[in-house]
């Protein structure tokens, strides 16, 4: 009877399954809440590393390895530390770049200062930079998405540019444009380089790829601190933090795509006696184009996601303005902003791709004027601009020159309208949003929320390692252990429980609706392609856009939050789903419709299972994008880790429990991921899909 | 085991391979040295090692045209890529234009690619982001050539392969001959003396291998390169090779003209190759030409000893009378019957699996 029983476990994975469960409800049943009960809650042994880290920030920051520098101010060599020197040269580096690309977008004089001095700028009035009329810029910008990509890539810029503004947002867009355009290349070489470097050598694969998961989950908020303390506030930490944020998703691209190319095309460039440098750039990264313009593309919506949460730490722009208009509850202001922030970024996008695409004619026989067409057509359009905004200066000469520059929110809004909308909606359905809102919060969130912080420390570790240890063995169980220990360890275990509660249920959610919605849209070619183009487009919004529209109808509360989360995670869920079930194999589904299995029976017992992996992966990325977006929605307010790392970024110590925090957040990540992804490895090995 | 051909010529051969062994594994190096030259294929897999050549010597003379012809798995591929050094060798000595190419470093086999070697790839290995024409313009570019000089002899290639017209496609917009078309005008842009080709036609459908075989052929007749061609295609081999070698387990089992290989095969493993194969397409007048008597009535045709069966097969039947047969010089050294030809055309021995 027992030896039954004991086969029967070691066969069917759901029996052991349901044992853990049943031994999980035990724990958590008999394990008696008290203070201190390890089994209850293990003691915050690292409570000390965030002042640790701390101490040691400091000391590198501050007196590690003194050096002499010169100060022309006094005159005098002085003892400063090598470490601050050192940032304080990049700080300078990427600073000047992004300054002198800010003024020749909107005008100004540090660029000059930089050169020179205060003092001289100040006693030479006529040494400013002056303003490009936004209209040679949108012009300008026009004819390169012309030359690049044809009238359409014109059309999108000229609409774009001119949107931002008429809507006065040309000062701030501008600002956030200059400082992408030194984020956006730094994360794409460096991620390319480090990428080139991990793709020929195994070992440096090996030392980065757990940097890279860490980072992947990493909440941005995390990184602000660290770079708030060695770069010090503005732009230029903006900016690092933004390439720091960045740069991972390109070297994992630059990797998987450099892993693609055929063997034999590297070859090929041997056989034609390329060099190393030749065999890398001209072969292998051409050759790997399509992953690594995928990482492009990744870099340039990162940063504009980081766009606001860099205006934490001091880069001027629309994050800044987003950010107000957030706190301030001015959803219609808020809007405006936002579509400025998709559009930048859906137009840098697009000129990217049509750059890396541009092809050349080598047989036609230009003259000067086909030649250098683009460069007069610019020529053309700078000398129209200026005297449109010389006329301007005499038409408007009160207030503000439209032709030249449309001062920041003297544009045309729209808010009102927004405002009058959130107001009727709110009058209309104020009412059922109200009993919905407080049905889920006191029906569903708060009784969750119970049951995960009255769960036994003991009683989680069983459940995660036992399913660990179900799916992938020792290994899987022990990773799993490992990353949950760290958490509990640190004195936020309650706070990562809470975070923990608001992905669980965000998860189910999104998982539900994606693997439906998936299904359905599944069924034929045009609605799966469909599905996947909205999903791509959804994709491309900065996270916090999703904060926008929910808080119109929820205002600030934990739903809000929830809702947030499902909207933008469920994006995952869903393709992944289509993605997986449109790649069975038609002769498989024939086999099937052939053995008389109906619509349904197909879809349960040859689709759903052939391309469950790949749904799991899905569900994979569901859980990372929910923990970004849990995290952000502490802008808007929650009570989890979330909450913790924002109050971290305004302390002045905040860097341990910043770093500390956001390790927690990663780790929840990086458990589920452990489980998740070994399953599916495993599940698709064995279905011979690997 | 490979009985050499009768080359008397007296230049010094173009591609000389003196016992070359190439062992995949970590511990190849070690197990090399410990076999004393003597590789036992089983023994190595047993201690973790694949062998993929095992003992390859030969030569390839200027012009000449040889066929390496193995299974998949039978090292074909791995030898070709030791002669190019696209991998090195374990053991053993390649001489390029009598240079040992194993002991050549980076900037010197760079070299001797960029002036003397060309090579086709099974998958085309066509670089995705480029033109027909920047693809052909790539290995002339790479060795610094000016852009506007490598797009002209550029062109010269695609019309040289029929390719014009398409000088703007993307690989991704041709047919797979269209790109294979492709990666042999890449192969020849730099004139190379070597030519090697990989499966060159392996993904190609029947029809279309048929006229890209053509093709070559047309090519090879007005360019005269030495060529190594590796295929696992035993009718392509004999349709173009000047030799054939044929390999299994990384040996090479026989090497010699493709008329000896089906008259005599060395191995029971290469006869399983040439039973199915019909003789008039290789076998040539001479193996069934009579001593000529003077006296007999003869037709008024005559044909080359040289010429293959199959393709005279034709008008000797149709002639009453027997025909005559004449040497390179055009001198009568024999006679050929029709009942002869007929046996061999519908003879049982042609097909020696049915006795069996």
């Amino acid at each position: 009877m027992i030896d039954n029983i004991m086969e029967a476990l070691q066969e069917k994975k759901y029996l052991q399954f349901i044992l853990l469960i049943i031994i999980f409800l035990v724990i958590y049943a008999f394990v008696p809440q008290t203070e201190s009960n390890v089994l209850w809650r293990l003691p915050p042994l690292f409570k000390e590393l965030p002042l640790m880290i701390n101490n040691g920030a400091n000391y590198l920051m501050f007196e590690w390895w003194p050096i002499d520098v010169y100060d022309p101010d006094i005159e005098e060599f002085e003892q400063k530390p090598l470490f601050g020197q050192f940032t304080r040269s990049i700080s300078g580096v990427i600073l000047f770049m992004i300054e002198f690309i800010r003024e020749i977008l909107v005008g100004g004089v540090k660029t000059i200062v930089t050169f020179t001095s205060w003092d001289w700028v100040t006693e030479n009035e006529w040494a400013r930079w002056p303003a490009l009329p936004w209209t040679v810029i949108t012009g300008g910008i026009a004819i390169l998405g012309y030359s690049l990509g044809g009238l359409r890539l014109a059309l999108l810029v000229l609409f774009s540019f001119t949107y931002i503004a008429v809507f006065g947002q040309w000062v701030p867009s501008m600002q956030t444009l200059s400082f992408v355009l030194i984020a956006a290349p730094i994360a794409v070489l460096l991620g390319l380089f480090l990428g080139v470097w991990a793709y020929k050598s195994k070992t440096v694969e090996m030392v980065m790829n757990p940097f890279l998961n860490i980072a992947q989950i990493m909440p941005a908020f995390s990184y602000l601190i660290p770079v708030m303390v060695f770069f010090g506030i503005g732009d230029h930490a903006g900016a690092i933090a933004t390439v720091i944020f960045a740069t991972p998703p390109m070297v994992r691209l630059t990797v998987l795509g450099l892993k693609k190319v055929p063997p034999e095309v590297g070859e090929a460039g041997l056989m034609t006696g390329c060099t190393d440098r030749q065999l890398m750039y001209k072969v292998l990264i051409p050759s790997a184009r399509r992953d690594i313009l995928i990482g492009v593309n990744q870099v340039i919506m990162q940063c504009l996601a980081m766009v606001v949460i860099a205006s934490l730490i001091g880069a001027k722009g629309l994050g800044n303005d987003l950010l107000t208009a957030l706190n301030g509850l001015r959803v219609g202001k808020a809007l405006e902003i936002g579509v400025c922030i998709v559009l930048i970024a859906i137009v840098l996008d697009r000129l990217s791709l049509a750059w890396a695409n541009k092809q050349t004619d080598y047989f036609a026989e230009l003259s000067f004027k086909e030649k250098h067409k683009y460069s007069l057509l610019f020529l053309g359009v700078f000398v129209v601009g200026v005297i449109l905004a010389i006329i301007g200066s005499f038409i408007f000469k009160e207030g503000f020159n439209y032709l030249n520059i449309i001062p920041h929110n003297k544009g045309i809004t729209t808010e009102a309208f927004w405002q009058a909308g959130v107001d009727w909606i709110w009058d209309t359905f104020f009412y059922s949003l109200k009993a919905f809102n407080e049905w889920l919060i006191i029906g569903v969130l708060i009784p969750v929320k119970t049951a995960f912080l009255g769960m036994p420390v003991i009683a989680t570790f069983t459940l995660m390692m036992g399913t660990g240890f179900i799916v992938g063995g020792y290994r899987t169980a022990l990773m799993v252990g490992g990353f949950l220990l760290f958490i509990a360890l640190t004195e936020w275990w309650d706070r990562a429980l809470i975070t923990a509660y608001l992905i669980t249920i965000a998860v189910i959610i999104c998982s539900t609706i994606g693997i439906l919605v998936g299904t359905l849209c599944a069924q034929h070619r045009v609605s799966s392609r469909f599905m996947l183009t909205v999903c791509d487009t959804f994709q491309t919004f900065p996270s916090f856009i999703y904060l926008i529209p929910v808080m119109m109808l929820f205002g600030v509360t934990d739903t809000s939050v929830l809702i947030a989360i499902i909207v933008y995670s469920t994006i995952p869920a869903t393709r992944y789903t289509i993605e997986g079930l449109i790649s069975v194999p038609q002769s498989l589904q024939d086999a099937g419709t052939m053995s008389g299995v109906n619509r349904f029976q197909r879809w349960l017992t040859i689709e759903l299972p052939m391309s469950f992996p790949h749904i799991a992966l899905g569900v994979n990325q569901t859980v990372v994008f929910a923990l970004a977006m849990v995290i952000i929605g502490a802008l808007i307010g929650t009570d989890d880790l979330g909450q913790l790392i924002l109050k971290a970024i305004s302390d002045e110590v905040g860097i341990g429990n910043g770093l500390v925090l956001g390790l927690c957040v990663a780790f929840i990540g990086l458990a589920i991921d452990q489980i998740l992804r070994t399953w599916a490895d495993q599940r698709k090995l064995a279905l011979g899909l690997k | 085991m490979s009985s050499e051909a009768n080359t008397s010529t007296s230049e010094s051969p173009v591609v000389k391979c003196d016992s070359v062994y190439k062992i995949f594994g970590d511990n190849a190096q070690s197990m090399m040295k410990s076999s004393n030259g003597v590789v036992d294929a089983t023994k190595f897999q047993a201690a973790g090692c694949i062998v993929g050549v095992n003992n390859a010597s030969f030569e390839v003379h200027k012009g000449e045209l040889l066929i390496i012809m193995g299974l998949s798995g039978s090292g074909k591929s791995t030898l070709l890529r030791c002669i190019s050094r696209l991998t090195d060798a374990t053991a053993g000595n390649i001489y390029i234009d009598g240079e040992d190419i194993l002991s050549m470093n980076n900037k010197k086999l760079i070299e001797l690619r960029r002036s003397k070697m060309g090579m086709v790839f099974q998958s085309f290995a066509l670089l995705p982001h480029k033109t027909v024409l920047e693809n052909i313009a790539f290995p002339l570019q790479v060795k610094g050539m000016s852009t506007k000089e490598s797009m002209l002899r550029a062109k010269e290639m695609v019309d040289l392969t029929s390719l014009t017209g398409r000088e703007n496609y993307f690989p991704r917009e041709l047919s797979g001959g269209q790109q294979q078309r492709v990666g042999i005008a890449r192969s020849l842009a730099i004139e190379p003396d070597i030519w090697f080709l990989d499966e060159p036609f392996s993904a190609l459908d029947p029809l279309i291998r048929k006229e890209m075989q053509d093709e070559f052929l047309r090519l090879q007749n007005s360019l005269n390169k030495t060529i190594l061609f590796v295929t696992h295609d035993f009718d392509e081999a004999l349709r173009l090779a000047d030799r054939i070698a044929i390999m299994k387990d990384g040996i090479i089992e026989q090497l010699d003209t493709p008329a000896n290989i089906v008259l005599n095969p060395a191995t029971d493993y290469v006869r399983k190759f040439t039973e199915e194969v019909p003789r008039e397409k290789v076998l040539k007048i001479e193996t069934v030409m009579d001593s000529f008597d003077p006296k007999a009535d003869m037709s008024d045709l005559k044909v080359s000893k040289d010429a293959i069966i199959e393709t005279v097969a034709n008008s000797i039947l149709n002639s009453s009378k027997p025909v005559a047969v004449t040497d390179e010089k055009g001198e009568v050294v024999g006679a050929v019957y029709a009942a002869k030809v007929i046996d061999m055309l519908f003879g049982s021995h042609s097909n020696q699996s049915v006795g069996q």
